[in-house]
C-alpha cells in the first residue's frame, strides 16, 4: 500500500495543475499550472519503473546478473520529457514578457483579440 | 483511342451514383451554347445606355460609386439579426480567455469518460 | 538502379534527417547571403519531397523500386538492432499506405510555403530564424506521420508545437500575434502532456512502446479505457474539433500566411494519429466483436465522433459568417472542413457491426464514407492552403486584413483574383474541382447511414459558399477605392507558390478517379486491415 502513494501524488499534481490553468487569472500562474501537470506526468513515468527491493540500473562492482534492477527505459523517457518541458517553459515565459510589454497587464481576461 | 489516356478518363463510382468531370464539362459547354443562342434572339425594345439601364433606388439620390460600396460586415445583416439567439451564445464561447478553452477540454474529457468508460 | 534502391531502403530515415540537417545548417549559410540561403532551403524541401515521392511510389506499388524493403505494402525501417528478442527496445518507422498518403500531403505544403516566402518575407528581419523554424516544423510534421512508436510520436508532436508557437509569434511588434502564440503553446502542451500520460499507461501495462506490439497484445481493461479516452480527447484538442477549437482561428489568423500553410499539415497529422489509434492500436476491440446485442464500442465511439463533428461544422460555419477579419474567417472555414473529415470517418466507424454470417465487417456505405473522408483530408489541405496564400498576397499588396476597409482589388491583381476563385469553388464543393468529388462521396455515404447528417452537411456547405462570396465581393469586386489605387500585382515567387497548389487542385478535380483508385483506396484499405500493420514488426 505504501508503494501506491506516488500514484495519489500524481493524481493530486495533475488536478491542482488543471485547476490553476482553468481558474487562475494571472498569466504566470497559468504557466506554473502547466509545469505542475508536467511534473505529475513525469512522476508517473518514473514510478512505473520501480520494483520492490531493486537497485539503480547501473552495473557496478557489486552487482551480478541476478540483481533486481528498476527498469531503465522509463527513466530515459522521463529525461526526454523533462527536457521538452524546460524548452516549452522557456518559450512560454518569453511570450509572457512580450505580452506584458504590449498590453501592460497580466490579466488573462484583458489580453484578447480585437472584436470588430 | 490512345491507351495511356485510359486511366485518366474513368468515372468515379460511388455506391449510388457516379461523377465524371469530362462528361460534365461537355454538358456544361453544350448547355451554355444553347442558352447563349436563346439570349441572342433578344427583345427589340431594349436600347443600351439610355434611361432604361440606370439603377433604380426608390427615388433616393445616387451617390458616387466609391461611396456606394457595401462594406464586408453589412452583407448578411438579415441573417445575423434572425440568428441572434445563437450568435450570443457563440460569442460568449469565443471570448479569448485561455482558461475557458481548457475548461471545454476537461468537460469533453469527462463526457467521453462517462460514455466510453462506464457504458 | 542500385543507388535508387538504396535511397528507397533508407528513405524513412532520410526524410526526417534531411530537413533536420538543413535546419541546423541554415543560419550558417545565411551568413553568406540572403539569396543563397533561400535557394538552399528550397533545395532541401525539394529533396525531401522527392524522397517522399519515391517512398510513396514504392509502398503503393508493393516494391517497384526496391522489392526487399516492402512486404504486403508496408515498409518498415528499424532504428537499431532488428532481432533483439523481448523486450523490444528500438524505434521502428512503419510506413503503410495511409502513412504514405499523409506524407504526400506533407510533401506539397512546405514546398509551396518556402517558394511563396521568398518574396513575402523579403523585407522582414530575422529571416534566418524563420527558415530554420520552418524546416524544423517540416521535420517534426513528417516524423509525426511516419513513425510507428508512441513515445516517438509524442517527441515529434512537441517538436512541431514548439517550432509552430515560435513562428506564430514571428511579428513580435504586433500585439495580437504574441497573444495568439501564447494561447497556442498553452493548449498544445496540455494536449501533448495528456498524450504522454496515455503512453505511460500503455507502457506500464504492456512493457512496450511500439504501436504494432501494443495493438497485438492489448486487452480491454479499465486502464485501456482511460488511455483511449485521453488519447482521443487530446488528439481532438490538437486537431481543432469543437468545442475545443477556439485556438485554431486565432493561431491560423495571426501567423504569417506561409507559416499557416504548414500549420495545416501539422493539424492534419494529429487527425491521422487519432485514426491510427482507433483503427490499429485498438483494432482488436473495434474489429473483433462478440456476439452480444448490447451497444458495442464502434457504435458508441462512432456516435460520439459524429456528434462532435456536426457541432464542429455548425460552429465553424456560423462563426465564419460573422467575421470581418479575412484570415480569421478562413480559419473558421478550416475548422468546418475538419468537421467534414471527422463526420465521414466517424460514421464509417459507427457502421462496423456483425453481419449475418457472424463476421465483423464495415458496411459498403461505411467503406465509401471512409474513402470520402480520407480523400477530403487531401483536398481540404490544398484548398485551405491556397486560400491562406491568397489572403497573404492581399495583405502584402494592400497592408490590410479587415474586410471593412478593402475593396476593388480585382482591377490591379488579376492573377490573385483567379487563384481566389479557384480556392472558392474548391472549398465550397462546386464542380468540377476537387472539393466536389470528395464531398459527393461524403454526402452520398452519410445519407445512407442517417439522412440528417447529410442534410446538415449540405446546408453548411452552402453557408460556406455564402461566406466566401461575401469575401469575394468585399475584397475583389466593387469600385476603385482611392487608397488602393496603386497596389500592384504580387511578385512572381508568390504567384508560383500559389500556382503549384492551384495546378494540383485542378488536376485532382479533373481526374478524381485516378487519385481515388490509386492513392485513397489503398490508404483506406490499410486502415481497415489492421492485421497487416500488426504483422509488420
Amino acid at each position: 500500500m505504501i508503494y501506491n502513494i506516488p500514484y495519489f501524488a500524481v493524481a493530486a499534481l495533475i488536478l491542482i495543475g488543471l485547476y490553476a490553468v482553468v481558474f487562475k487569472r494571472n498569466l504566470i500562474k497559468i504557466v506554473i499550472g502547466i509545469t505542475l501537470i508536467e511534473s505529475g506526468v513525469n512522476l508517473f513515468l518514473i514510478t512505473l519503473g520501480f520494483r520492490e527491493n531493486s537497485v539503480a540500473p547501473i552495473h557496478t562492482a557489486g552487482t551480478t546478473e541476478k540483481t533486481l534492477m528498476s527498469l531503465p527505459v522509463p527513466q530515459a523517457l522521463t529525461l526526454t520529457s523533462i527536457v521538452i518541458g524546460v524548452a516549452v517553459l522557456a518559450l512560454m515565459l518569453s511570450l509572457v514578457i512580450h505580452i506584458y510589454r504590449h498590453y501592460g497587464t497580466l490579466d488573462v481576461r484583458k489580453i484578447k483579440e480585437v472584436d470588430e | 483511342m490512345l491507351e495511356f489516356l485510359d486511366p485518366f478518363l474513368k468515372t468515379l463510382q460511388t455506391d449510388s451514383g457516379f461523377w465524371n468531370p469530362i462528361l460534365w464539362g461537355f454538358a456544361f459547354v453544350i448547355i451554355f451554347l444553347i442558352a447563349y443562342i436563346i439570349r441572342g434572339f433578344g427583345k427589340q425594345a431594349y436600347k443600351e445606355k439610355t434611361e432604361q439601364t440606370k439603377a433604380f433606388l426608390s427615388g433616393n439620390p445616387e451617390y458616387e460609386k466609391e461611396q456606394m460600396h457595401i462594406k464586408g460586415s453589412n452583407l448578411y445583416w438579415g441573417f445575423m439579426e434572425i440568428m441572434k439567439f445563437a450568435y450570443d451564445k457563440f460569442n460568449k464561447m469565443h471570448n479569448g480567455n485561455t482558461g475557458d478553452y481548457v475548461l471545454w477540454f476537461v468537460i469533453i474529457l469527462g463526457i467521453f469518460f462517462i460514455v466510453l468508460g462506464v457504458l | 538502379m542500385d543507388f535508387l534502391a538504396t535511397l528507397v531502403n533508407h528513405s524513412p530515415a532520410l526524410i526526417i534527417a534531411v530537413p533536420l540537417l538543413g535546419a541546423f545548417l541554415t543560419p550558417l549559410i545565411g551568413k553568406i547571403n540572403g539569396k543563397v540561403r533561400n535557394v538552399f532551403v528550397i533545395l532541401v524541401v525539394a529533396c525531401t519531397s522527392f524522397l517522399i515521392a519515391l517512398l510513396a511510389y514504392n509502398v503503393f506499388t508493393n516494391g517497384a523500386l526496391s522489392a526487399d524493403a516492402v512486404t504486403n505494402n508496408i515498409q518498415t525501417y528499424v532504428f537499431g538492432a532488428k532481432d533483439i528478442g523481448t523486450p523490444a527496445v528500438r524505434i521502428a518507422f512503419e510506413v503503410d499506405a495511409m502513412n504514405a498518403f499523409m506524407a504526400l500531403i506533407a510533401a506539397i505544403l512546405p514546398l509551396a510555403a518556402v517558394v511563396y516566402s521568398w518574396a513575402f518575407m523579403k523585407d522582414e528581419t530575422g529571416q534566418d530564424k524563420y527558415y530554420t523554424l520552418i524546416l524544423l516544423m517540416t521535420a517534426g510534421m513528417l516524423g509525426m506521420m511516419l513513425t510507428g512508436d508512441m513515445f516517438n510520436f509524442f517527441v515529434f508532436l512537441e517538436i512541431t508545437s514548439i517550432a509552430t508557437a515560435a513562428l506564430i509569434a514571428f511579428r513580435i511588434d504586433q500585439k495580437y500575434s504574441v497573444q495568439a502564440a501564447f494561447k497556442y503553446i498553452v493548449i498544445s502542451s496540455i494536449g501533448a502532456l495528456f498524450v504522454l500520460f496515455a503512453v505511460a499507461l500503455f507502457y506500464g501495462q504492456y512493457n512496450a512502446l511500439n504501436m504494432a506490439v501494443i495493438g497485438d497484445s492489448i486487452k480491454y481493461t479499465m486502464l485501456d479505457k482511460i488511455a483511449l479516452v485521453l488519447l482521443i480527447a487530446s488528439l481532438a484538442l490538437k486537431t481543432g474539433i469543437a468545442p475545443m477549437h477556439m485556438w485554431l482561428p486565432e493561431a491560423y489568423g495571426r501567423a504569417p500566411s506561409s507559416v499557416t500553410v504548414v500549420i495545416i499539415g501539422t493539424t492534419l497529422g494529429s487527425l491521422y494519429a487519432m485514426f491510427r489509434m482507433i483503427f490499429t492500436v485498438y483494432g482488436k476491440h473495434i474489429w473483433d466483436l462478440g456476439k452480444t446485442m448490447a451497444l458495442q464500442l464502434p457504435q458508441l465511439l462512432g456516435i460520439l465522433l459524429v456528434a462532435l463533428a456536426i457541432l464542429t461544422i455548425i460552429l465553424g460555419v456560423f462563426m465564419a459568417l460573422k467575421q470581418s477579419d479575412l484570415k480569421k474567417m478562413i480559419g473558421f472555414a478550416a475548422v468546418a472542413e475538419i468537421g467534414y473529415m471527422l463526420l465521414a470517418v466517424g460514421s464509417a466507424i459507427a457502421t462496423i457491426s456483425l453481419n449475418e454470417s457472424g463476421v465483423t465487417v464495415m458496411t459498403s456505405a461505411g467503406q465509401m464514407a471512409l474513402k470520402g473522408g480520407i480523400f477530403h483530408v487531401l483536398n481540404d489541405a490544398l484548398d485551405v492552403g491556397l486560400l491562406f496564400l491568397v489572403a497573404g498576397a492581399v495583405y502584402f499588396a494592400a497592408k490590410e486584413t479587415s474586410l471593412n476597409k478593402l475593396g476593388g482589388l480585382a482591377r490591379n491583381m488579376k492573377y490573385t483574383t483567379v487563384f481566389f476563385l479557384i480556392g472558392l469553388f474548391a472549398v465550397s464543393g462546386l464542380p468540377p474541382l476537387n472539393g466536389f468529388a470528395s464531398k459527393l462521396m461524403i454526402y452520398e455515404s452519410t445519407y445512407a447511414i442517417n439522412p440528417i447528417l447529410s442534410i446538415a452537411a449540405i446546408l453548411c456547405s452552402i453557408l460556406l459558399l455564402a461566406t466566401f462570396v461575401k469575401v469575394f465581393h468585399s475584397v475583389f469586386l466593387g469600385p476603385k477605392i482611392p487608397k488602393f489605387s496603386n497596389v500592384k500585382e504580387v511578385p512572381k515567387s508568390m504567384l508560383i507558390g500559389m500556382a503549384i497548389i492551384a495546378v494540383i487542385i485542378i488536376f485532382i478535380g479533373l481526374f478524381p478517379n485516378l487519385i481515388v483508385e490509386n492513392i485513397v483506396k489503398p490508404a483506406s484499405e490499410a486502415l481497415m486491415n489492421y492485421g497487416l500493420y500488426l504483422g509488420g514488426i
